[in-house]
């Protein structure tokens, strides 16, 4: 009893964890969706999220502020790089197929260079950076704040966007380029800059999300290619474009990472959600919200 | 003898029908037109027929086997063949390489390599691309490119050709010159099906013509009766005639 | 004489007397070449395989894969578990046909969706496979990574260099017969491909599958070169993007780019590496975007600026020539 208690515990820990993960997939699913690439890099602004943070309350101020800052840094990263270079790789690229494959491996060489100079600042250290550290028993866990602050901040941060894209005029005019980009241009909406605003959106949640995961576990200049895994099953899972798909499918992505790491091993949980990914693409390929 | 049937045939996309309840036949050896408003479901109901989208419900046989179902490469080497309303060449092969798919992929038996060679170049010769053959498809003006297609479509050897919107684009003396290659189509004893806007080719060459709108069956029957029919003035020939085609 | 005529006409004829002098020089390297040079040819022949059969399904369907770290770390890890008990030979075909069929199921699966769920699913593939093997080699096994028996590095190489010939060799054949025809028909236009009769998702499984062969069959060969390897190093994406890399570098769709960009960048990779080590990951990044963004076509889109560029220098001296003589007269 106790043992199922605990399980129902760990369940509980997934669902405030996977909100993050939820924030995170947002982030890339405006990146895929709307600017068509195919952004691997992705996890490597949730790390310096993360890691940005840890240098920030080093200089003493919370790490609840930190976003504040780091948010316009890593909406300036992303909106550069899509500006520049996934721009300029479209313009010379001879068809949409070769601009997705060519974006693809651009994101990579990108994800190489913003590892390294991280690696060159931080090390390869873990950062120390839990904070909210005060647990609240609960089902036989110790659930800690850090963990519900997390998950409300994503919370609210993913209705606003949701309300964003739904509700506003910027909005509609990001899902009219998401969907028939020279139409849009014809429209009269300037697609150039809707398509950098995106990228650099992606970018600024993923940085918000780093900050919140460095909030619960330390990070390292590694943890770049695990959040990129992560954010792409969720993506695939709730279905491209879709912002409650991402939140639903982030929540059931963390409470299986939390079943598998308490029944079995953590190195099992990336077996485990490809597996999932799998079943569901066999069953339904846009995922549980996807327009199909 | 119909070559071509169709009953009860119907398709939703989500809860809009965008074909509804359709009947129709398409007899052995005619052309057969097919008019109607933009979004009345012409090439829906071709993507029906060529197994590009399933049925909702409803059925279609060709000679008297059920289409429902199948694949397009399947329904292909049953000996249904089509062109596509933007136009989908291979862009970055020759002309005669996108012919020789067709000759190659759309016999249901294996094809020598001299065979569907000897097959590609008559389908070439029929829509007058000969001297063409060796150009990358996407060098050519569209309405080569509108050709190459059909010689592709033809090459797969077909009793039913759909050729969507052929004439779209031409100017008169270049509508006249497809009006007499699908001709000399018909008269090689392949069914045509002709989705068209431009109205002098549907009267000039239909043997009948079916009218659809909203996804619905309008009107079918002879050049003349359709001409006359007042519900199809009202909807769509009215414009017509008034530009003066 | 124009010279830039001369290399396109015989264009064939150059790319095969190129690729004989290669050979020949290959087969003569063990004479003069140390172990170090051997390694750098090894892996230099290792990236054309990967390259050349990338190319061969992706190259000409479109549809982007990043599986081959995952066929490739199988061919490391036959190796790895099968060395003592098998002859060489053996685990090749043995970690061809795993790949085969790992590459057949999942294109099953997988090339039935649309384009980008295949390369995410490829990519995942990858993860998977090295983060299962890494959990059954440690809880099961209670071991991390394999040590490799070496074997003479001249046996090596020329193995190496005979599974580029039969990748080149295989992709060549099957470019020009009915499969390749096939296959670029699907990548001109899918949809329009399955009217004309092609049955797409047979051709694209089967065509993924057999790309995979040679893939698996490049980690077996490279494996007793690197004296050790375990779950992380196998099956690293890194495998999965060179071979994309080498063939963008080189120019893709054609078979003599992939062959080039893949000599050219294992050259510069194992001896930058040597030289700029620490650097070498920042250098990597830099290089693949800048080739992404000012070499669309590859080294091969090369050729016709330089021929543009080349022509109009020769144009001038000619022209210049010419009035020279007319002042004369």
């Amino acid at each position: 009893m106790a043992e199922a208690e605990r399980l129902l515990g760990l369940a509980v820990i997934g669902i405030l964890a996977g909100g993050v993960y939820g924030l995170l997939a947002v982030g890339l699913s405006l990146q895929i969706g709307v600017c068509r690439v195919l952004n691997i890099t992705h996890g490597e602004f949730a790390m310096l999220g993360g890691v940005l943070t840890f240098t920030l309350v080093e200089l003493g101020i919370n790490p609840l502020v930190a976003p504040v800052i780091i948010g316009p840094i890593l909406f300036g990263i992303g909106f550069l790089l899509q500006a520049t270079l996934f721009k300029g790789i479209k313009v010379r690229a001879p068809s949409p197929a070769a601009f997705e494959g060519n974006a693809l491996l651009a994101a990579f060489g990108v994800m190489y260079i913003i590892s390294y100079i991280a690696r060159m600042e931080f090390g390869t250290r873990a950062l120390p950076t839990h904070y909210l550290t005060e647990g609240l028993q609960f089902l036989g866990v110790s659930i800690q704040l850090n963990l519900i602050v997390g998950f409300a901040v994503a919370a609210v941060l993913g209705i606003a966007v949701y309300l964003f894209l739904t509700r506003s005029r910027l909005g509609r005019a990001i899902r009219a380029t998401a969907e028939d980009q020279p139409t849009a241009e014809l429209m009269g909406v300037n697609t150039n800059t809707i398509l950098a605003l995106c990228f650099g959106l992606g970018a600024l949640l993923a940085g918000i999300a780093g900050t919140l995961i460095s909030l619960r576990s330390d990070v390292n200049t590694g943890i770049g290619f695990n959040n990129t895994i992560i954010a792409l099953i969720v993506v695939t899972l709730g279905g491209l474009g879709s912002v409650p798909g991402s939140f639903v499918a982030g929540i059931i992505i963390g409470i299986v990472s939390m079943m598998v790491a308490g029944l079995w091993e953590s190195v099992l949980i990336v077996p485990v959600y490809y597996a999932m990914l799998m079943i569901l693409l066999l069953a339904r390929p846009t995922g549980i919200f996807g327009k199909k | 003898m119909p070559i071509l049937e169709g009953q009860g045939v119907t398709k939703y996309f989500g809860g809009l029908a965008a074909v509804s309840n359709v009947d129709f036949h398409v007899d052995q050896g005619e052309i057969l037109g097919l008019i109607g408003p933009n979004g009345a479901g012409k090439t829906t109901l071709f993507n029906l027929i060529s197994g590009a989208l399933p049925l909702s419900s409803g059925e279609i046989r060709f000679k008297d086997q059920k289409l429902n179902g199948l694949k397009p490469h399947q329904i292909c080497r049953m000996g249904i063949a089509r062109t596509f309303q933007e136009t989908k060449v291979f862009p970055n092969m020759p002309v005669s390489q996108n012919v020789l798919v067709g000759a190659f992929f759309g016999n249901p038996n294996r094809v020598s390599a001299a065979d569907a060679a000897g097959e590609a170049s008559q389908a070439l010769e029929l829509v007058g691309l000969s001297a063409v053959s060796t150009a990358p498809v996407k060098d050519l003006t569209l309405v080569s490119q509108k050709r190459v297609e059909v010689a592709r479509a033809l090459a797969t050897k077909p009793e039913l050709l759909l050729l969507d919107e052929l004439m779209a684009g031409l100017n008169p003396a270049e509508v006249s010159a497809a009006m007499e290659l699908v001709t000399r189509i018909r008269d090689k004893g392949i069914t045509i099906i002709m989705v068209e806007h431009v109205m002098k080719a549907i009267m000039g060459i239909s043997a009948r013509v079916m009218v659809l709108h909203h996804g619905e069956k309008l009107a079918d029957g002879t050049c003349n009766e359709i001409a006359c029919n007042r519900k199809v003035i009202e909807v769509y020939l009215g414009e017509e005639t008034h530009a003066g085609s | 004489m124009n010279i830039t005529r001369l290399f396109a006409t015989h264009r064939k004829s150059l790319l095969v007397g190129f690729l004989i002098l290669l050979i020949a020089f290959v087969l003569t390297f063990p004479l003069y070449g140390g172990a170090y040079p051997t390694r750098v040819l090894i892996v230099m022949l290792m990236y054309t395989v990967l390259a050349v059969s990338w190319t061969m399904f992706s190259g000409t369907t479109g549809y982007m894969s990043l599986a081959p770290a995952a066929f490739f770390g199988t061919g490391i890890y036959s190796t790895a578990l099968l060395q003592h008990y098998l002859p060489f030979p053996v685990i090749i075909v043995i970690a061809g046909l795993i790949s085969f069929v790992l590459a057949f199921l999942l294109g099953l699966v997988t090339l039935r969706l649309k384009g980008i769920y295949f390369t995410i699913f490829s990519f995942g593939l990858v993860v998977f496979i090295g983060n299962t093997i890494n959990y059954v080699e440690a809880e099961i096994f209670g071991r991390h990574g394999w040590y490799f028996e070496a074997l003479d590095r001249t046996t090596l190489l020329y193995t190496m260099l005979g599974l580029a010939v039969v990748t080149v060799l295989a992709a060549y054949f099957i470019s020009r017969s009915r499969l390749g025809l096939a296959m670029r028909s699907i990548g001109g236009n899918e949809e329009a491909a399955e009217h004309m009769g092609v049955n797409t998702t047979r051709i694209k499984v089967l065509t993924f599958a057999i790309s995979a062969i040679f893939m698996g069959a490049a980690g077996v060969v490279v494996a007793p070169s690197l004296s050790y390897s375990n779950s992380g190093i196998a099956f690293s994406v890194t495998y999965s993007f060179i071979p994309i890399v080498a063939a963008v570098l080189g120019g893709m769709g054609q078979l003599h780019g992939p062959i080039i960009g893949a000599l050219v960048f294992g050259f510069l990779e194992k001896t930058l590496k040597a030289t700029l080590l620490t650097y070498f990951m920042l250098g990597f990044g830099i290089i693949m975007v800048v080739v992404i963004l000012f070499l669309p076509n590859g080294l091969i889109g090369l050729v016709p600026i330089l021929r543009d560029k080349l022509g109009g220098v020769i144009q001038k001296l000619r022209k210049g020539g010419q009035a020279e003589q007319h002042a004369d007269t």
